[in-house]
Formats: C-alpha cells, sequence, structure tokens
C-alpha cells in the first residue's frame, strides 16, 4: 500500500484535539512552534449544535437512540463506535466511552471545574496506599491559576472554617445564585453537617475576551451556541489556528508514532477517514493526547526491533494503573416541592451548588479510603425524553391530593394519573456520587492479541475491576444520600442499593473520567513518563491528556488535564530552547 | 440593540451554514467584537422555532409503517384513556402520541415484539371477558379491563403480561404527550430561553421554607 509522506517536517505533532490537545496545540502554537494537529473525528463548532431545539421538533422527541445522552447532545460517539471495537477481558467490565469529534468530550462535558488538592498528589503518604505523585500542588498550582483566568470557571474561594482544605482556591467568576431545592439541600445539610457549596463550574457568568456572559438556557451538554462555556473547540483551538502555525487534519485516526534507529520519534503515521489513504507526518516531537486509554493503545501499537513492547513502554506500566472515578446516585421526591409553582428554574448548564468531600476519612475511621463529591440535580427541567418514566413505581407514596391513601397502590390512568403528572413534575430531587479509586497495577488495558478495528489497528482489550475499597465507598454514598433525602422529608425514588448490587455502583468506565495508563514518576523501570509527562525512555515524546495520572482524586479531572497540558508544553518549550530535545 | 440582533443573525446564519469549511470559519469568530458588544450580548434574545426538523433518515422511518389500522386505533384509544383530554389540554392522540410510539417503534425496533404482543394480549383478553375486541368495547368495560392491569401493587398475578406491557406502554404516553408542545405547555415549563438569571422568586423560597439569607455570605452573578 503506498503511504504518502507529508514533505513538510513539523515542528510538533500533536494526537487529539480535546483538552489536553487543544491547550498543546494553543500553547505551542502561540509561541511560535510550527504544528500539525491529528484529530480522529470531524470537524465541530458548537454555533451549529442544537440549542434551544424542543423535544417536538424531532419525531424521537430527543430519545438516545443514536446517542447515549440524547438526541440533541454533542457527542459524536458514545460507548460503542461502528467499526472501532475494544474487548475486556472474562469477567470483568470497562465500558469505554469515545468521542470522535474536535474537539473530542469537551464539547459535551459536565463542566465541573475541580482542582486536585494538596493531598491529591499525595495519597500515599495519608494512607499508604498507591503511590504519591511526583510533584505536589505547589507545583502545579499556577498552571491551575492561569487556567481559571484563561478559560473562566464560576465559583467561590471557600472559608477556612468550613474546613475544607483540600479544595484550593482559585480565580472565580461569581456563581450563579442558587435554586431554591438547592437552598432546601444546603439547609438540611447543614444539621447533618455536610457542607453544600457553590460549585466550580467552567461557564461564563461574565463576558471573556470575545466569549458573551451565559444566557442560562441549561444546554450545556448540547455545546454552547455563544461559547459561553468551556470546550477546545470555542475556546482553545481558535487562537491556536490564528497564529497561522497550526495545521488541523480532521478525521485523521492515528495507527502510530514512528522512530529512528536512535530510538527517537520521527512523526506519526495515521489512515485518512476522508479517502482511506495511509499518510505519515514527520516531526521533531510528538505529543499524545489522544484520551488515555487511547494513548495507550498507540504507544502499545508502536512498536519496533527497539521498542518491542511498544514505545515508551520498557517500564511495562503503559496500560497499567487505569482508574475511572466510582459513581452512585439516589433520588427522592419532596412533597414540598409537588405542584411547584411554575418559573424558568433552567440556570446554567448544571447544579449551582454540591458538596465537596467533607470527611477525614483517617479521623472519622471509616471503612474505606478516599472520598467522594456529591453532584445535585433535579427541578423543573425541560420535559425531555423518558419523563416520570416508571410514575407506577412512586406516584402513590403521597396519597391523594385531600390527604387520603390510594388502595390500589401505584400506578394507574385517566384523569387522576394526568393530575399525577403535573404533581410530580418538578419535585425531585438527585444525588450522585464521584469518587477516588485505589490505582492497582491489576486494573489495565492491553492491546488484544487477535482483534483489529476496521482500519487494521489492534485494539484494546480492558481489565477492570472494583476492589473492597471502591465498593465500601459505595455504601456510604447510599447511606448518606437516604438520610439527607429523609431529613428534607423526602421519599426514595427507588429502592437504595444493596450488597447484591455492590451498593449500586456503576461499572468502571461510565463516569468516563479515563486516567492512568502512562503514569509519571521518577524511577523509569516503574513509571513510563516523567513528571513533565515526557517519555522516560523516548525524550521527544509526551503525553497530554489524563493518562499521566498517578492517581485519581475525589474530583473531575479536566482541570487538571489542562494544567498538565499546559506546563508540559511550556516544558517542550522551554527544552527545545536549551536544545534538548 | 439593533447592534446586538445582528451579533445574533450573524450567529444564527452561522448555525445553519453546517459543513466542514463553515465551522473552520466561524472558529475564528463568531458575533461580538467589541467589549460594548459581549456586554450587551448577555442580555441577548435567541431565535427559537418550533419547526420541526426531519433528517432523510429519519423520513425514511416515517415512510415505513408499523402498526396495522387496527393496531393504531388501539393505541390511539388506549392512550387517550391514559391521557384524557380535561379543561387544561387536549387528550393523547391530539399531542400526537399516537404517531410518536409508532416512529419509536421503527427508530428503536427492539420495542417492536412487545408492543405488538401486547396489543394481542388486550384484544385476547378483551375477548375473553367481554366478547370483543378492545377498541369495540364500551369505555366502561375498557376500563374494567384497564383496573387489571394498571395498578401493578394489586393486580393479580395471571395478569402479569399486561401489567408489563401497561407500565411501558404508559410510559411512552407520558413521553410523548409531556415532550408536546401542548404537554409542555400544560406543565407550564417556562424556560429553554435567553434569560439572565437571578434565583429562584420569593413565593417558592417561601414554599420550600428557605431563603437568599442562607447563603448571604457569598456574592453570586
Ligand atoms: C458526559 C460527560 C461528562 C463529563 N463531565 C465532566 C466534568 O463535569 N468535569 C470534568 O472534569 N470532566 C468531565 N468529563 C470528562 C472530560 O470530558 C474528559 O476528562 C476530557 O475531555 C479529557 O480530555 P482529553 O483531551 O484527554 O480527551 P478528549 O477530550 O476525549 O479528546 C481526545 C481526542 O482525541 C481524538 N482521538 C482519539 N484517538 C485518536 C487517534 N487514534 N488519532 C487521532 N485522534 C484521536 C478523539 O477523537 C478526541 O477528539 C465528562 C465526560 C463526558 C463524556
Ligand atoms: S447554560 Fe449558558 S453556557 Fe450553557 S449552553 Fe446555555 S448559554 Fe451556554
Amino acid at each position: 500500500m503506498q503511504i504518502k509522506e507529508s514533505p513538510k517536517t513539523y515542528d510538533v505533532c500533536i494526537v487529539g484535539s480535546g483538552a489536553g490537545g487543544g491547550m498543546a496545540a494553543k500553547t505551542l502554537a502561540e509561541a511560535g512552534a510550527t504544528v500539525a494537529l491529528l484529530e480522529a473525528g470531524p470537524m465541530f463548532d458548537s454555533a451549529v449544535g442544537d440549542m434551544f431545539k424542543w423535544p417536538y421538533q424531532s419525531p424521537r422527541r430527543g430519545a438516545p437512540t443514536h446517542r447515549p445522552f440524547g438526541e440533541f447532545d454533542a457527542a459524536y460517539g458514545g460507548w460503542e463506535i461502528d467499526g472501532e471495537p475494544y474487548t475486556r477481558a472474562a469477567g470483568t467490565q470497562f465500558d469505554w466511552f469515545r468521542s470522535r469529534m474536535l474537539g473530542g468530550r469537551t464539547n459535551h462535558f459536565g463542566r465541573i471545574s475541580l482542582r486536585f488538592g494538596p493531598k491529591d498528589f499525595k495519597r500515599k503518604s495519608v494512607d499508604g496506599l498507591g503511590d504519591d505523585w511526583p510533584i505536589s500542588y505547589e507545583d502545579i498550582k499556577p498552571y491551575y491559576d492561569r487556567i481559571d483566568k484563561m478559560i473562566g470557571v464560576f465559583g467561590v474561594n471557600f472559608d477556612r472554617s468550613l474546613g475544607l482544605d483540600n479544595e484550593p482556591d482559585g480565580f472565580f467568576l461569581p456563581p450563579p445564585t442558587p435554586r431554591a431545592y438547592e437552598l432546601m439541600v444546603k439547609k438540611n445539610c447543614d444539621k447533618l453537617d455536610i457542607p453544600v457549596v457553590p460549585s466550580r463550574l467552567s461557564i461564563l457568568t461574565r463576558p471573556l475576551g470575545k466569549r458573551p456572559a451565559c444566557h442560562y438556557c441549561s444546554q450545556c451538554n448540547r455545546g454552547c451556541s455563544t461559547h459561553s462555556n468551556f470546550s477546545s473547540p470555542s475556546v482553545l483551538l481558535p487562537p491556536a489556528l490564528e497564529t497561522g502555525n497550526v495545521t488541523l487534519i480532521t478525521n485523521a485516526m492515528a495507527r502510530e508514532v514512528l522512530t529512528d534507529e536512535e530510538g527517537l520519534a520521527t512523526g506519526v503515521s495515521y489512515v485518512s477517514k476522508d479517502d482511506n489513504m495511509e499518510y505519515t507526518i514527520r516531526a521533531k516531537t510528538v505529543v499524545l493526547a489522544a484520551s488515555a486509554c487511547e494513548t495507550a493503545r498507540l504507544m502499545l501499537n508502536s512498536k519496533s526491533s527497539r521498542y518491542p513492547n511498544g514505545l515508551g513502554n520498557s517500564s511495562g506500566m503503559v496500560g497499567k494503573y487505569l482508574m475511572d472515578s466510582t459513581g452512585g446516585d439516589l433520588a427522592g421526591i419532596f412533597p414540598q416541592m409537588m405542584d411547584g409553582i411554575p418559573y424558568n428554574e433552567d440556570g446554567v448548564g448544571g447544579m449551582h451548588m454540591y458538596m465537596p468531600w467533607w470527611i477525614d476519612n483517617q479521623k472519622a475511621k471509616l471503612d474505606f479510603p478516599r472520598g467522594y463529591h456529591i453532584e445535585i440535580w433535579g427541578g423543573r427541567n425541560m420535559p425531555s425524553y423518558g419523563f416520570l418514566g416508571g410514575i407506577h413505581n412512586y406516584n402513590a407514596k403521597f396519597g391523594n391530593r385531600d390527604g387520603s391513601q390510594r388502595p390500589n397502590g401505584g400506578g394507574g390512568y385517566g384523569a387522576q394519573l394526568k393530575d399525577d403528572y403535573r404533581r410530580f413534575y418538578g419535585a425531585m430531587v438527585g444525588f450522585s456520587g464521584r469518587g477516588e479509586p485505589v490505582a492497582l497495577e491489576s486494573n489495565y488495558c492491553e492491546i488484544d492479541p487477535n482483534v483489529v478495528d476496521k482500519w487494521g489497528i489492534p485494539v484494546l482489550r480492558f481489565n477492570y475491576e472494583w476492589s473492597e475499597h471502591e465498593i465500601l465507598q459505595a455504601k456510604h454514598m447510599q447511606d448518606t444520600f437516604e438520610e439527607i433525602i429523609e431529613t428534607m422529608g423526602g421519599k426514595l425514588l427507588w429502592n437504595k442499593a444493596g450488597a447484591d448490587s455492590n451498593y449500586g455502583i456503576h461499572a468502571p468506565g461510565r463516569i468516563i473520567h479515563e486516567v492512568g495508563v502512562a503514569r509519571m514518576g521518577k524511577d523509569a523501570k516503574k513509571a513510563p513518563v516523567n513528571e513533565y509527562c515526557q517519555s522516560h525512555d523516548c525524550k521527544n515524546l509526551f503525553v497530554a491528556d489524563g493518562s499521566s495520572f498517578v492517581s485519581m482524586a475525589d474530583k473531575n479531572p479536566t482541570w487538571t488535564i489542562l494544567a498538565l497540558s499546559l506546563r508540559t508544553s511550556e516544558y517542550i518549550i522551554d527544552q527545545k530552547k536549551k536544545g534538548n530535545i | 440593540m439593533d447592534k446586538q440582533n445582528n451579533g445574533m443573525n450573524r450567529r444564527t446564519s452561522l448555525k445553519y451554514m453546517g459543513g466542514a469549511a463553515a465551522s473552520l470559519a466561524s472558529l475564528s469568530w463568531v458575533g461580538c467584537d467589541s467589549p460594548e458588544d459581549t456586554q450587551e450580548a448577555h442580555e441577548h434574545k435567541h431565535e427559537t422555532s418550533d419547526e420541526l426538523k426531519i433528517s432523510e433518515e429519519d423520513q425514511k422511518l416515517m415512510d415505513q409503517q408499523f402498526f396495522t389500522e387496527h393496531e393504531m386505533q388501539t393505541v390511539t384509544v388506549l392512550a387517550n384513556l391514559i391521557i384524557p383530554a380535561d379543561d387544561r389540554s387536549g387528550n393523547a392522540s391530539g399531542a400526537g402520541v399516537p404517531e410518536f410510539i409508532e416512529f419509536m417503534m421503527k427508530d428503536q425496533p427492539w420495542h417492536q415484539t412487545g408492543m405488538r404482543g401486547g396489543l394481542r394480549w388486550l384484544d385476547i383478553e378483551s375477548q375473553r371477558q367481554f366478547q370483543s375486541k378492545f377498541i369495540e368495547l364500551s369505555e366502561k368495560q375498557q376500563k374494567q379491563l384497564l383496573d387489571q392491569i394498571a395498578y401493578p401493587e394489586v393486580a393479580d398475578p395471571r395478569m402479569s403480561q399486561g401489567v408489563n406491557f401497561f407500565n411501558n406502554f404508559r410510559d411512552f404516553v407520558a413521553t410523548g404527550f409531556f415532550t408536546s408542545k401542548m404537554g409542555i405547555d400544560d406543565l407550564e415549563y417556562k424556560g429553554n430561553t435567553a434569560n439572565v438569571w437571578k434565583g429562584s422568586p420569593p413565593e417558592v423560597l417561601e414554599r420550600l421554607g428557605v431563603s437568599y439569607d442562607d447563603v448571604s455570605g457569598w456574592d453570586f452573578a
């Protein structure tokens, strides 16, 4: 087969245009580097998204037939992609979510933008499990500071008296006023000593640069037509492209990293989905930011006589220590919210208040390590596909309007049922815990020896199981949510999950926070990359997504991916200047 | 004000250009250029529309027919028993529920067997109890039958298949009705429009027994 070689040698080739790749492209291009940016998906700009679409504008009313989070969600992709399989080792599960589009998952992510705190980089020192990062919060703080100001994030700095000392201060835009039901959560959680505080989301409540402030339509997951929330194509790629230094190649599926006899990276080969032809890009430095597992896949697939186990994998650790956040949920119905007063409760596309992890595991002698934060949802959302589904499970819980009970229990039809839908609409509040797993070598992805995708690229096989740590944490979530719902005077919308379902913990991968798999460390025998996300084996190869994480936190990963990518990109510029790479 | 509308028109036109080239152009972009513009954009109006947009693939599904005429009649009668008209809004068929269910059978074909079999179950049970198909029964008889499957907790275990069918059918009707314009108006959902969020109104706070005094230590947008 003919391979088309680009005549030009770029300073840098970046694979992936999401959070990590977008930040690297911007930083490197603005510093004057010529950049080839390879993106496996098509062009996307949220200006053309489905904002303001009503469900009745589509015959499927927004059903998730083709997109896991509903028809109007911005994700091109999901847990399964035609022609791009992955496999799982028998008896284990990992569900791998991939967005194939310019900007990747940043187009429709939840915009929860939390810094990791000082303890999150030193967990082993706290509880003896896993490993410490080779960097500390102080090393990364300046980058978080700059990202807050560059991208925009709302929130508040927490008063010391709240004791939230693992939730660092930042540079915040004012947060949106809480919704009434969020105040109700706070009022009741105050009684339980669970702090409820303004959330931290990368949504503009004030104009920033060319981007106008949010107009509170609550549809961030569809992409924002005014670019008021953060996504890579809204915030990072425009300035990158404006430098004139970036050659953006979409529909370009990277196959492997190419190397020379010295073992240095010389570029990337890719297949173009537009013409099905093979191409190579030559570059002096290669940055992988294809989402953590895809980065591991590229490294493992880049085999040569010099690197028989894959590029940058002399440690054998590429693919190991895969992590996803833990997740568990419970929701309640609240009589005081039934027959709610109509008003526009949309607000931003996400919670205005949340609960950071509030317990010291050691002091409280909890039977699990690491914590979780709690996300709040509910209220009078736009009626959408699945509206009050399963109402027969709960519409008898509060009896009739006159206080009488329903002898036949839930369900029904006719005038009373129609009235029930009105009574129950907007009367729910739900709680989702998102927590920290312990990094284990035994949770990993590797190349499946038998299976290739439709371009002949060997695919990943996952091997992931929750340990007792995560399952006990999920139990704590269920107990906490039940206590909160009862304190608020509500009733559970569905039964609390028990031991038979591992306390409702979601399957690994379902929270879509894949990190790890090319973790950073000082010791080249234990970690594929150093503290600047530079391969120990191949000094002009870098990773700029979540693959370098040593541990997850009880926080979502993207703000840290962005900070690390900025730091790595500036290190590349520095090393270039010094002639080291 | 005019300026601001122009900003939105530019943006709206970009929205409908579509395609790779247009997207790339709009990346170096869009709308608000001056600081005044960005300030004003805070109050901008978006054009929303009620227009039904049907893609080519969806049109193909719509051109196929899943339900027989008799099945469609049964779906319609059943849906209207579940959501009848009242003084606030019309009934399920007035909100397009039968057409929505017909579409979903082709869009998500895994529902087909359960739906078709459930409708058949209903007719067989009607025959057994009242010697006629469901749509030919009097409303009173129809309700007598529904009373046996609409309340899972007290239903006779021998009716469990009917109960399960009815639970699913009820959910389809609820989505179909309450995602229609009629249903959304009925619920008095007020959102999906550009606005400046300033918090919940006093009567809502009062109803929930909360107050912004509880968070007065923080400055909000
Ligand atoms: C529904 C949802 C909600 C989320 N909510 C939050 C949240 O609230 N807060 C938070 O911090 N995180 C959240 N996340 C996670 C967040 O989206 C990711 O952490 C973040 O996008 C990761 O950035 P990335 O650059 O590593 O990967 P991505 O953003 O996924 O970008 C990777 C890019 O690489 C491309 N690519 C992949 N393989 C190749 C290849 N072989 N060749 C070329 N290109 C390739 C992909 O097409 C993609 O565009 C959420 C995710 C989802 C899906
Ligand atoms: S809520 Fe705000 S940021 Fe989110 S999509 Fe709407 S306008 Fe954009």
